[in-house]
């Protein structure tokens, strides 16, 4: 049952490959026929080489004339023999490298339509391994399977048909012996499958403390602990060191194996083709011939058993692209027209429901009209979901019920584009782009001149630590922010925003990681932004939350209480008590 | 890489009998072109049953003294190259634990450890191919040359002419691979980068409508990797049909100066055939030497840079023995810097400036600044972790120089600003602190520490098992838990460097209630983002870009000190005292509550 499952969805992925492939398909024709035409001239050329060989039979007894004409049509075959595989290597290369092209580019393009609920689901590093790693090695098994399978196909039915059309008993001697190099191969990967899983667990094991020692290599410099984790590294090294000779020693046994089985078969073919020589069956030129086949004959058995290990492999790589490529994605609002780009920022919440899985209920029923100017703080503990309003405000996420209004609109009704452009949004986990500080400020709005970007970056108080950056506004960041401090990054993602000024913001505000001078400059940014605009502020800080016009307090993921701090506090709720256990002492 | 080839020394016989196995082996192989021809010539020109029997035989049995002579090779590769392989990571490890702060800082820990992981396997595996292969490929295609010479010399000067060529075609097409290679590992670098840049970013992305040009921008670059890749497949495509045309060529010429001679009567039929057979002996052989080759040059690469790491000079010295007149006590200790200036290596500008200050035995002195300021520098010059570039620091009268390593740092409790703990148990991690500390000792500590409760609620007390990374306990937890580590060797200096950012402010007040009243009276430093930690501390040192714009105690500085006041005013807004915000320890933008 298990393997029909696999059989079938392994189909299910080959139809999607060839699907793929089928764009090139002339090209593909072109590299079969390649590969059928040069592999026949290459059996041709060792049998061409007997046959010249009994030209020269003794002193005197050398047929000159005949040896000449076959000399000839061996360089010439070979000549036009090259020709063909170069051809067919560029050909097959082409089309690998094309199709991997195909498949990565049509990867990125649906993670820009997956909807966040999938990507905050999944780890970054898993997704880029599916676009990069995984389609890598999916395009190196294509390519080996192209300029390997067919040829190594080829070769030896090839083969097998001159070896029989030759002497079809010397030719059953190596057609019977050659398969068991695979079996001697087959034994010793089986054997030593577990020797190399307990090498890598222990090299797992090792890599793991060299990680925690060079990382805090500065703890343990300061608690003078170096010989004691010394110790500890010693122990595991001398254990991988145990695991890793078995595993290397029995995996390297492969090719004395298989060379011992092709020595035994070689043997066994001089034996039966010198004694049908002696009967007169066969000549000496023709024993030589047979002999260049043998080896000719078990090279493509090893290496296409190594393909399909590797076709294997990469099939299953290539379905994970696919499983990737094959997510729905987010509903097309191609159709949709446009929100106004003057929206006057009324943002009504008309009886929305929504949850991230549908067992664990969130937000429920939960109405809230924003007047335009206003400022709204969402307050609660660690880990409430106050993101998740963020989340529904800039349409990462599709309420479940209800719908979100701005300026009356249901936002479903209007691209996500032109949502989003009206919103100004700054997280507290910055996010910026390898690239000069210029491209990062004016990312919102790349036609913004000189003045306008040094005027949004001195609103945003970054002005005087990018004039101090070796190359000022030029300053090419690594990704992610690379050196500037966490202060920093979010005051250039402020200046970002201060460019194009929407008429909503959307402003998460910083927590302990940053030093209380530069919070204060960006308490100040944010002052300044706010100015009669609509905004939603995660809120951390006192003075913000009491200068909002309506504090949404939330806990596990719900709206619990909404109003203003005076109302909230004489309820004596839950935000009494919050307040209270923070606030006062 | 040939210093690091040294530690093979140590498997000597294993190096020598490895490959000497390896030539057997070869030397067999040679041999069977010979009995073929004899075969030919012996067994059926002269129709000799029984001789082409025995002669058969005689093949049989070189392919199993060959099989036995190889396993033994590859037993004693493996030995030599995974004992050369334990040997230098042993010594890599030892050699990083005695560099300095600042020469971690300029290697990095992530290249530390591709250096002794990834950079050692490959060294490894290529240490036991070389072993293997290195000396067989060359010797099997000399060999076979050799062997045509003592067949026929006039016919064996083919061989001559075609070696060169066919070694100048398949490393030329190897080694002009290789920079090409590079160059699509970086572009596919660029490729993996757009990728993740659009995963980590993409709230902001979408945010801000780029995703058209994102798309824009990811084609652009992976044309250019498909490009480069089409590239090097065109030229690395060239080798075997090169090699093909050229063996091929080699073939004829052999076979018709065979014809030549055969027809003088200078050589026979089988003779010719053996000449053939070497002839594709060696191309084969040509290949392998050369991908081994291929192979070896990015392992010497990596062994150059394991090389790197070990030629590094510890930058600092510690003298072994403490001068005369050095205090031993270790009661608390008095700390001075004079005119302290740091600069950090590569670094552009100063990271601190000119600073002086005293500290009595057991004072307590507050650090506060901006990011940036230079408080973690500041204090980081104590124990010595980094050495001032100008003037000096002194612990107890006493150049810190001038102290033997484990003198300074053992007077010093250290809290990072990061709360490392280590895989193991609470009562391990604490015993950093001191190895011979008794379980009271550790009680004390963790009282002060306010982590006693919290260790007791663990199941196993002191025996619970800290997960990797202290991922099994909270960032309040781990915190405190380092500050009891520093607590464990009763230090004469404690140095918390924004070390209680996690706690509330209770437990932040009892925590500093607690250090003062510490029977041995250390010297306490507190470096902190905020006021409120520093308002009692005997003197608080105020930091504004590398320099020191302040000194003195808390109402001095309000009333002199204008960073120090602004500061505290951002703090301390409004009437209310304190302004630790409402889940204060921030969410994750997740979306995954």
């Amino acid at each position: 049952m298990q393997g029909r499952n696999n059989a079938s969805s392994n189909d299910a992925v080959w139809k999607k490959v060839l699907c793929r492939i089928g764009v090139y398909r002339w090209l593909l024709a072109l590299s079969v026929g390649l590969a059928g035409v040069s592999t026949a001239l290459t059996l041709w050329i060792p049998l061409l080489a007997g046959h010249a060989i009994d030209c020269v039979v003794a002193r005197g007894n050398v047929d000159f004339v005949t040896l000449r004409g076959i000399l000839g049509k061996i360089v010439l075959s070979a000549a036009v023999t090259a020709a063909l595989q170069w051809l067919m290597n560029t050909v097959n290369n082409k089309i690998a490298f094309e199709v991997v092209r195909d498949i990565r580019t049509e990867a990125f393009e649906k993670i820009q339509r997956l909807p966040l609920r999938y990507l905050d689901a999944h780890a970054y590093g898993e997704i880029v391994s599916r676009v990069i790693s995984d389609a890598d090695q999916f395009g190196d098994g294509l390519l080996m399977g192209f300029t390997q399978f067919f040829t190594g196909v080829i070769t030896i039915l090839g083969t097998l048909l001159f070896m029989l059309r030759i002497h079809a008993g010397i030719a059953a001697v190596v057609v019977v012996m050659t398969p068991l190099s695979l079996v001697v191969a087959r034994f010793i990967a089986t054997r030593t499958h577990t020797m190399f899983r307990l090498q890598s667990e222990t090299r797992g094991e090792q890599t793991a403390l060299i990680d925690e020692m060079m990382n805090h290599q500065k703890v343990v410099q300061a608690f003078g602990h170096e010989e004691a984790s010394l110790a500890d590294f010693d122990e595991i090294n001398r254990r991988l060191s145990a695991c890793s000779l078995r595993a290397t020693f029995f995996s390297s046994l492969t090719n004395p194996g298989t060379r011992f089985v092709n020595n035994m078969v070689y043997a066994a073919v001089t034996l039966a083709g010198a004694l049908a020589a002696i009967g007169g069956s066969i000549t000496p030129g023709v024993l030589a011939a047979f002999l260049s086949y043998v080896n000719q004959y078990t090279k493509p058995f090893n290496e296409i058993s190594g393909v399909m290990t590797e076709l294997q492999n990469s099939l299953a790589c290539a379905e994970r692209v696919f499983d990737l490529i094959e997510q729905p994605a987010q509903s097309s609002d191609e159709t949709l027209p446009s929100m106004s780009e003057s929206v006057s920022g009324q943002v009504t919440l008309d009886h929305v429901s929504f949850s991230y899985v549908p067992q664990t209920r969130l937000i429920e029923n939960f109405c809230l009209d924003v007047k335009p100017g206003q400022r709204v703080a969402i307050v609660g503990p660690t880990g409430c979901g106050k993101t998740t309003l963020i989340n529904l405000l800039m349409r990462f996420y599709d309420v479940d019920d209800g719908a979100i209004r701005v300026d009356g609109e249901d936002i479903r009704s209007v691209t996500r584009a032109s949502l989003r452009r009206s919103y100004g949004m700054v997280l507290q986990e910055t996010w910026l782009r390898q690239g000069s500080i210029r491209e990062n400020i004016t990312m919102g709005k790349p036609d913004a001149d000189e003045d306008e970007m040094i005027a949004a970056a001195k609103a945003a108080h970054a002005h005087s630590f990018i004039r101090r950056l070796p190359d000022g506004y030029d300053t090419v960041i690594g990704e992610d922010g690379g050196s500037l401090s966490q202060g920093q990054k979010q005051l250039l993602c402020i200046a970002r925003v201060m460019l194009c000024l929407p008429p909503m913001l959307i402003l998460d505000e910083a927590t302990s990681s940053i030093d209380t001078r530069t919070e204060g400059k960006i308490q100040d940014a944010f002052g300044e932004m706010m100015k009669g605009r609509t905004s939603f502020i995660v809120a951390h800080r006192l003075s913000t939350i009491r200068d909002a016009d309506v504090i949404l307090v939330m806990k596990d993921g719900h709206v619990t209480e909404q109003g203003r701090h005076e109302t909230l506090l004489a309820q004596g709720g839950f935000y009494a008590s919050l307040y209270n256990s923070q606030f006062a002492t | 890489m040939r210093k690091l080839l040294r530690h093979l020394s140590h498997y000597k016989k294993e190096s020598i009998l490895g490959p000497l196995f390896k030539l057997l082996e070869a030397l067999l192989e040679l041999w069977v072109p010979l009995v073929v021809a004899a075969i030919i010539d012996r067994g059926i020109a002269q129709g000799d049953k029984g001789c082409t029997v025995r002669l058969s035989l005689l093949l049989a049995g070189l392919g199993v003294v060959g099989l036995v002579s190889s396993v033994t090779a590859q037993y004693f590769a493996a030995k030599a190259a995974v004992g050369f392989g334990e040997r230098v990571r042993h010594r890599l490890f030892a050699h990083i634990q005695t560099l300095s702060y600042s020469q971690i800082d300029t290697i990095g820990t992530s290249t530390l450890i591709t250096r002794m992981t990834g950079d050692m396997n490959q060294v490894q595996g290529s240490v036991n191919m070389s072993l293997r292969l290195l000396l067989r490929s060359p010797f099997v295609v000399f060999g076979a040359m050799i062997m045509a010479f003592t067949v026929d010399r006039q016919a064996a000067l083919v061989f001559a002419v075609t070696i060169p060529l066919l070694s100048a075609v398949v490393f030329g097409v190897m080694l002009a691979c290789i920079p090409l290679y590079r160059r699509v590992q970086e572009k596919l670098d660029e490729v993996l980068l757009t990728v993740r840049e659009n995963l980590v970013g993409v709230r902001v992305i979408r945010a801000f409508r780029k995703e058209e040009d994102e798309r824009q921008r990811f084609r652009e670059r992976h044309a250019s990797l498909t490009g480069a890749q089409e590239y090097v497949g065109k030229i690395a495509a060239l080798m075997n049909p090169v090699t093909y045309v050229i063996i091929n060529g080699a073939v004829a010429v052999l076979i018709y100066v065979g014809a030549l001679r055969v027809d003088q009567g200078l050589l026979t039929q089988g003779e010719v055939v053996a000449l053939y057979n070497y002839m594709s002996q060696i191309l084969v052989e040509l290949i392998k030497l050369a991908s081994l080759i291929i192979g070896l040059t990015k392992s010497v690469a990596c062994g150059n840079r394991i090389q790197a790491v070990l030629d590094m000079v510890p930058d600092m010295t510690f003298p072994d023995k403490a001068p005369e007149g050095m205090p031993s006590s270790s009661d608390a200790a008095a700390i001075a810097f004079r005119g302290v200036g740091l600069r950090y290596a590569g670094a552009g500008d100063h990271a601190l400036r000119d600073i002086t200050f005293t500290a009595s035995p057991g004072d307590t002195i507050g650090v506060i600044g901006g990011t940036g300021a230079g408080k973690s520098s500041l204090v980081n010059l104590i124990p010595r972790f980094y050495d001032a570039t100008e003037g000096e620091v002194l612990v107890d009268g006493v150049n810190v120089k001038a102290y033997p390593k484990a003198a300074l740092r053992g007077k010093i409790g250290v809290v990072p600003q990061k709360a490392v703990l280590f895989k193991g148990s609470i009562r391990e991690n604490l015993r950093w602190g001191n190895p011979e500390a008794d379980d009271d000792t550790l009680y004390q500590a963790l009282e002060a520490a306010q982590a006693a409760e919290f260790v007791a609620g663990k199941e196993g007390g002191l025996d619970y098992e800290i997960a990797q990374g202290g991922k099994n306990l909270s960032g309040g937890q781990r915190q405190r838990l380092t500050i009891a580590r520093a607590l464990v060797r009763r230090p004469a200096v404690l140095i918390l460097d924004d070390s209680a950012s996690a706690l509330d402010y209770a437990t932040d007040a009892a925590l500093r209630q607690a250090l003062r009243n510490l029977p041995y009276r250390p010297t306490v430093f507190i470096v902190s983002q905020r006021a409120a930690s520093l308002l009692h501390a005997d003197k608080i040192l105020v930091l504004d870009d590398g320099q020191m714009v302040g000194m003195g105690r808390h109402e001095e500085l309000l009333r002199s000190c204008v960073v120090y006041a602004e500061i505290y005013a951002s703090q301390f807004r409004g009437e209310d005292d304190l302004s630790v915000g409402i889940g204060k320890e921030g969410d994750s933008y997740a979306g995954k509550e």
